[in-house]
């Protein structure tokens, strides 16, 4: 199983904490998945601070800070640098976001950012695009693990470049993988886990869902098969049907 | 002087980052902080002196994705 900076999950599910209709949903969400990692973020403190940091410590998780929202380098780097101090981690997803509508990222600033948090003891979570010269700019700058999106933040649309995202991993076998973002049904995650990625962290498919804590099992139920899959050396698809009952021993019934 | 605090323009009588969000009931061990746009550990925040005008962003634990 992947390392993330030392650290081996049970889990391959990573989930967020916003957008549920209650804390208590939240809790049981996380209990239906199993998820080892709970993406949190920093805002303008206005009361009520204290209550969520208890939520998500009593989910017995690790803790993944985001920088959800920055769209500078300095933004960025600040916004870790005092999610260090207030959750007590080194880890941060880091979010340099680049364009409004989709949420791609930036990846000029991200490299920057990356290497710049690097340098400064940090082990970062790249939130990243399926782009190869990006994932070795990210690799050089320090990043010891690449989450490339699915599809843009929220959209639910899954996997939109299979053979980007299929690429990347092919090109960097070593490097722990997660799929972030734009997962909006199990069968995706399921799919992403079939290409080898190594986790994947989601949100608002879980959280938006009818039922969150009946979406997040499903989740988890999805990317363990995709995993055990994965790990049992699938065939190769062909274009011609060949039979798999034997021929040899049919009768002659003409 | 009056600083801005979290995007709003207060006038406060403390002159150092750890006492005014002493000032202004910040639960000072459970948010961090940044003066105009730098970080301030929670180490230095009582010899971190403000000056009028002075942006201070105090941040919490928050839900995310």
């Amino acid at each position: 199983m992947a390392e993330f900076y030392g650290v081996t999950l049970d889990s391959p599910m990573m989930l967020g904490t916003a957008q549920y209709p209650s804390p208590k949903v939240l809790a049981d969400a996380f209990a239906a998945s199993g998820a080892g990692v709970a993406t949190v973020s920093l805002r303008r403190e206005a009361g009520g601070g204290q209550d969520f940091r208890a939520l998500i410590e009593g989910l017995g998780v690790h803790i993944l800070p985001n920088t959800a929202g920055c769209h500078s380098v300095k933004e960025a780097v600040t916004t870790a640098q005092m999610a260090r101090e207030l959750f007590g981690t080194d880890w941060i997803k880091l979010e340099v976001i680049g364009h409004a509508d989709t949420l791609q990222p930036d990846p000029f600033g991200l490299v920057e950012a990356a290497r710049i948090l690097c340098s400064e003891g940090f082990e970062v979570f790249p939130y990243t695009t399926e782009d190869l010269v990006l994932a070795e700019r990210l690799l050089q700058a320090g990043c010891e693990v690449l989450m490339p999106w699915g599809a843009p933040i929220g959209t639910g649309l899954g996997l939109n470049n299979r053979y980007g995202l299929r690429s990347l991993r092919a090109q960097f076998p070593e490097v722990a993988m997660v799929i972030d973002a734009g997962l909006g049904m199990p069968s995706q995650a399921a799919e992403a886990m079939e290409m080898g990625y190594d986790a994947i962290l989601l949100n608002t498919a879980v959280a938006q869902a009818g039922d969150p804590a009946a979406m997040a099992r499903a989740f988890a139920m999805a990317a363990e098969a995709g995993r055990l899959a994965r790990g049992a050396d699938p065939m190769a698809p062909r274009d011609m049907a060949a039979p798999s009952t034997p021929l040899i021993g049919k009768a002659w019934l003409e | 002087m009056r600083i801005e605090i979290n995007g709003t323009s207060q006038e406060v009588e403390a002159d150092t980052l750890d006492a005014v969000l002493e000032e202004l009931g910040h639960p000072r061990e459970s948010v961090a902080t940044a003066l105009n746009g730098e970080f301030v550990p929670r180490g230095e925040r009582g010899d971190t002196r403000l000056r009028e005008g002075d942006r201070v962003e105090v941040l919490a634990p928050m839900k995310g994705g």
